[in-house]
């Protein structure tokens, strides 16, 4: 933990996650990404946020390395993840839905990501501890994924992200399918985790509300193609909490947020409706 | 997915009727059964009663379960060997679409085959009679497992795959800790029907084959007692071969229960 964040200091002038010209064009001839500038800083907590359809989980997928974009570059730390790896450095990933083992305890699930690196079981087991001490879950840690509800599983998936004790973390709408309440819980949650871990995070969504309070950044997205219109600093100090969610930056920066989206959205509505 | 035909809750008084129901109609067809063969004094020739039967069962005891024991017998091994091969051709079968492409045309072939037409072929090449019958049963047993168990090692949640992949985890640590797992149910379900095949194909391959004296099966029984009209015997040995193929059956939903009940919906009893 202590290790690559010392090596940080360097990295810090430098972008975690650098793209340039991005493009992701799919077999059937749709533009999912175009012409992506971002740089990813490290520390911060970064949202992209669009109307669906925009791009938002495509772009995510490329940060993670996981779908090959079709023009432009991406670097990692400086470097080509295919070709030299993540140099020590670690990505942790959320998912839309829990993508627990059903058949494992969740001690197993969490350890996962450090059995597969092939960790030492006593060293993985400690680390399994802190994580689901993190996420709350330690009570539970012998309990099978269908044993817990919904928002339970997400904080185990967190877990499992967390346990690598990751240098960057990418959260695809993790609590999208969570009912409100829930939701704005493990949102206070997931920022007192980053204002500890201070990790990097590029978390998706496409709730105005949740990207004002969770970001320090946030970068809006349009669809056809698949585009970022602008970023928006977030420069509230914290604490944030309940109390920050009805204070009048709260909602001056949650208006222009949705203005920018709206002015999107305007253009692309007729579009969309003459491609039906 | 294998979808539960089982309610969602279940109480004791659903349960005892789970068990009474069918056995009413046994007592009734049965019962039915003796009546009709008594009362038209139906000679034992044509159609044997049940208490006939029954006493029959308990008269050839030894006779009878000799050859239960070797029916079992060959079922059973050649039930084993259809899971071992099956499994294994379905392990090679999820390694690539190619290699799937082109060997699963012939694993269709193997069984729309009827084992009847092969059966004389293999006995043919096969010295040993007790093996020759193994091997009939094993093919007639082995399509389901292969077909189920493939489906299985695909039927990998997506999102788990991708995690696996940003993990950098290797594919036998893929294929070991995903994508075996999640083919267990699958894999049970294919089981299920290779049981019953298993002995149909032990049963049908003695028919064919001809055995006799000490190595003889039900089926060996079931042919000489036709042969001497001595029905009541063939009727017995009928009832033999039903009860193991549901003993057989049964076997396999335990074994399944026991491998799948703490985590999979088909065997799940939802408490919600």
């Amino acid at each position: 933990m202590q290790e690559p964040r010392a090596a940080g200091v360097q990295v810090l002038s430098q972008a975690v996650v650098a793209l340039r010209g991005v493009g992701k064009a799919f077999d059937n001839g749709t533009q999912a990404l175009a012409d992506i500038d971002l740089d990813v800083r490290h520390g911060e907590f970064l949202t992209l946020i669009g109307p669906s359809g925009c791009g938002k989980s495509t772009l995510l997928a490329a940060i993670a390395g996981l779908a090959r974009p079709t023009a432009g570059t991406i670097a990692w730390w400086g470097g080509d993840l295919a070709h030299t790896g993540t140099a020590g450095r670690r990505i942790g990933f959320v998912f839309q839905s829990p993508t627990l083992m059903p058949w494992a305890r969740l001690t197993t699930n969490v350890r996962l990501p450090l059995t597969l690196a092939g960790m030492p079981r006593a060293e993985a087991d400690r680390a399994v501890a802190v994580a689901l001490e993190r996420v709350h879950l330690t009570r539970f840690a012998d309990h099978l994924p269908r044993q817990l509800s919904g928002g339970m599983q997400m904080r185990a998936s967190i877990a499992r992200a967390l346990v690598t004790e990751p240098d960057l973390l990418l959260m695809d709408e993790p609590f999208g399918a969570l009912d409100e309440f829930t939701r704005q819980y493990l949102d206070a949650e997931l920022l007192a985790l980053w204002s500890t871990q201070r990790m990097t995070v590029v978390f998706v969504t496409h709730s105005i509300s949740e990207a004002v309070f969770l970001s320090t950044r946030v970068a809006v997205m349009a669809a056809h193609p698949g585009r970022i219109l602008a970023t928006f600093d977030i420069d509230a100090p914290g604490p944030r909490d309940d109390a920050f969610r009805v204070s009048a930056e709260f909602v001056a920066h949650a208006q222009r947020l949705s203005a920018c989206v709206a002015s999107a959205g305007a253009g692309a509505i007729p579009d969309e409706a003459i491609s039906i | 997915m294998s979808q539960s035909v089982v309610p969602a809750r279940r109480n004791s008084g659903e349960r005892l009727l789970r068990l009474a129901a069918p056995l009413a109609v046994a007592v009734v067809f049965l019962g039915g059964w003796q009546a009709f063969v008594t009362l038209n004094a139906i000679p034992p020739y044509i159609v044997p009663s049940p208490a006939l039967v029954a006493h029959t069962l308990y008269a050839d005891r030894a006779l009878l379960a000799g050859s239960l024991g070797v029916t079992m017998q060959i079922a059973l091994i050649a039930l084993l060997l259809a899971t071992l091969a099956g499994v294994a051709t379905a392990l090679v079968f999820a390694q690539s679409r190619i290699i799937e492409m082109s060997f699963f045309p012939y694993a269709i072939l193997l069984q729309v085959t009827p084992i009847v037409a092969i059966a004389p072929l293999i006995i043919i090449w096969v010295r040993d009679t007790r093996i020759a019958l193994v091997l009939c049963a094993a093919v007639v047993a082995v399509f389901p497992v292969i077909s189920n168990t493939t489906l299985g090692l695909r039927s990998v949640d997506p999102g788990l795959l991708n995690f696996f992949r940003l993990s950098r985890a290797t594919r036998w640590q893929t294929l070991w800790r995903l994508r075996v797992p999640s083919a267990l149910p699958y894999f049970f379900g294919g089981l299920r029907i290779a049981s019953g095949l298993a002995l149909i194909g032990a049963v049908v391959a003695e028919f064919v084959a001809g055995t006799g004296g000490q190595g003889a099966g039900l089926a060996y029984q079931i042919l000489l007692a036709g042969i001497q009209l001595n029905i009541p015997r063939l009727f017995a040995a009928l009832t033999l071969i039903a009860l193991a193929g549901v003993v057989m059956f049964a076997a396999t939903v335990a074994l399944s229960k026991l491998a799948l009940a703490r985590w999979h919906e088909s065997e799940l009893r939802r408490d919600a």
